[in-house]
């Protein structure tokens, strides 16, 4: 596919308004058969879930959504994801704030060691956490089996977000602006407010939105930290998994398409303010 | 002062969420040596889950190799219509949950759909067995080296491509000389990441592997039903051993990740 689709030479340089150019023979066999790949692995999969869901009609999604334990799953899930996105929004700006403006030893390793929870597999990082924060926790900190432990499981894995989206803001930030401020007697708080903040918004917007997706998405790093108590520890992705193993996958299907659909209204939400953030820009 | 403040919010925050609990496991694995944690990583079983992971995860860095030059290579050198469209697409794995991956995998090729009961009197089997890990990993990891090629790509330009062409060039030729040489860095980045990626999924390759001890269990899998267990050794040798690739991992990006 690569060799006949890949080395196409390009159509010219687009003159001004993109035209409607024909689609040639090299192009329409690429497009063939990355939307034929698509298909079968992406598209209609999830698109049978969401069949699923309804196949039983609107009155079953609804009470497969609220019987008790998956509405209890999906509550505690999107607060928690809330929560844990807050908590980013604030904490991921500080330390893409210390990564660029501070100079400290040992700089360049925290800046690496942000990655982490990227590289690192869910399933060890929840396995990690209960070492430090489980049972037999060195620091006396026992956050197994609770909430809290599901917060943190989720803090750990969407860490990288709001840091890497913000982090080169502030890179190309000019200085200039805040030293005009300072120069004209502005407070330091008074020019983050004025000057910084403003620029930074739009990043920190959408690390957030899209530490929220991964939230409430996460399955892995939740599965042994939390124990995976109904009504208590359970996230909607853990009961999703508990309702395929015992068969009821048209249950499963409803939460899966309400978690699809919560994770697509904060993606546009999110396009939307990067296109706000670009007009600004 | 302020300074010192953030300084140490941050450096506080880094260490009690990601460096204490990772340096936990590694001294609790290798607190008696070197050993244990070999002796725990050479049982059958944890060489056979070595040995499903990678076969997977071949695959599926394969499948996804070739899928993401090709998709670049159309989303920056072709126009057609619909070309958001796909791109968005290319993204949606992204805010899938892993789950949900599998629970759509097992709807459309589990022995109870129309599809895989076809295949499976055909004798192919996709689910709870090694295709549909693949298709699994491949899921998760498909936007991968698509988004480490396409910057690089519009970077480029097309001009060299045109050059090699009007000198008579064949397509394939010009993309091995040309494009390829030009790619290379953000191929092998995007081809790192989606590596990591495939080596360390657990949810997706959970629902649709059935979880069998010795046939298709992977090592992240190893990690959890060892621990459920109560085989503490085993699960933080296999965690350590996953969390180096990891380090490795991280290591090799930053060095070939784009310079911007």
């Amino acid at each position: 596919m690569t060799a006949e689709t890949a080395t196409r030479p390009a159509p010219p340089p687009r003159a001004g308004a993109r035209r409607r150019a024909r689609i040639s023979g090299g192009t329409a066999l690429g497009l063939g058969s990355a939307v034929l790949y698509l298909s079968l692995i992406v598209l209609i999969p999830l698109a049978l879930v969401v069949w699923r869901s309804t196949d039983e009609g609107l009155g079953y999604f609804w009470r497969a959504v609220t019987t008790p334990d998956a509405w209890a799953a999906l509550t505690l899930t999107i607060g928690a994801s809330a929560i844990v996105a807050l908590i980013n929004l604030v904490l991921g700006t500080i330390i893409a704030w210390v990564l660029v403006r501070d100079r400290f030893p040992g700089k360049a390793i925290v800046d690496t060691l942000i990655d982490l929870p990227f590289a690192l597999p869910t399933i060890v990082a929840g396995l990690v956490l209960l070492a430090l924060y489980g049972p037999e926790s060195p620091l006396g900190v026992n956050l197994a089996y609770s909430r809290a432990g599901v917060g943190l499981a989720l803090l750990f894995v969407t860490l990288p977000f709001v840091v890497r989206t913000v982090q080169p803001v502030l890179i190309e930030l000019d200085k200039d602006m805040e030293q005009a401020a300072a120069s004209l007697g502005a407070s330091p708080f008074q020019t983050f407010r004025r000057i910084i903040l403003p620029n930074l918004v739009p990043a920190m917007l959408s690390g957030t939105a899209l530490a929220f997706t991964r939230a409430i998405s996460e399955f892995g790093s939740t599965v042994l930290i939390s124990g995976n108590l109904p009504f208590k520890t359970q996230v909607a992705a853990v009961n999703i998994f508990s309702q395929i193993e015992g068969d009821n996958t048209t249950g499963a299907a409803a939460i899966s398409t309400v978690l699809l659909i919560v994770a697509l209204v904060a993606l546009v939400s999110l396009d939307l303010l990067q296109r706000w953030g670009s007009r600004r820009g | 002062m302020a300074k010192y403040g953030l300084r140490t919010i941050a450096v506080a925050y880094l260490l009690f969420l990601l460096v204490l609990p990772v340096g936990l496991i590694v001294w609790r694995t290798f607190g008696d040596g070197l050993a244990p944690f070999v002796e725990a990583l050479t049982s059958p079983s944890a060489l056979h889950a070595f040995r499903v992971t990678l076969e997977v995860s071949l695959w599926a860095v394969v499948a996804n190799t070739v899928f993401g030059v090709g998709a670049a290579l159309l989303l920056v050198r072709h126009e057609f219509p619909g070309k958001r469209l796909l791109s968005a697409f290319i993204d949606l794995p992204m805010a899938v949950s892993p789950v949900v991956v599998g629970l759509a995998l097992i709807l459309l090729y589990g022995r109870f759909s129309p599809v895989g009961g076809q295949l499976e009197s055909w004798g192919i089997q996709i689910i709870f067995s090694t295709p549909g890990m693949v298709l699994a990993t491949v899921f998760v990891a498909l936007p991968l080296v698509v988004r480490a090629v396409v910057p690089v790509l519009e970077e480029l330009g097309d001009e060299q491509e045109q050059a090699a062409h009007t000198l008579g060039a064949s397509r394939f030729q010009t993309f091995l000389r040309i494009t390829l040489p030009g790619i290379r860095s953000a191929l092998a980045y995007g081809v790192v990441l989606c590596l990591a990626r495939s080596l360390g999924e657990y949810g997706a390759v959970a629902v649709v592997s059935g979880r069998l001890v010795d046939q298709t269990q992977t090592l992240t899998l190893f990690v959890e039903e060892r621990f459920q267990n109560f085989d503490q050794p085993a699960a933080f040798a296999a965690a350590t051993a996953l969390a180096l690739l990891a380090v490795v991992t991280l290591l090799l990006t930053r060095l070939l990740r784009p310079k911007d």
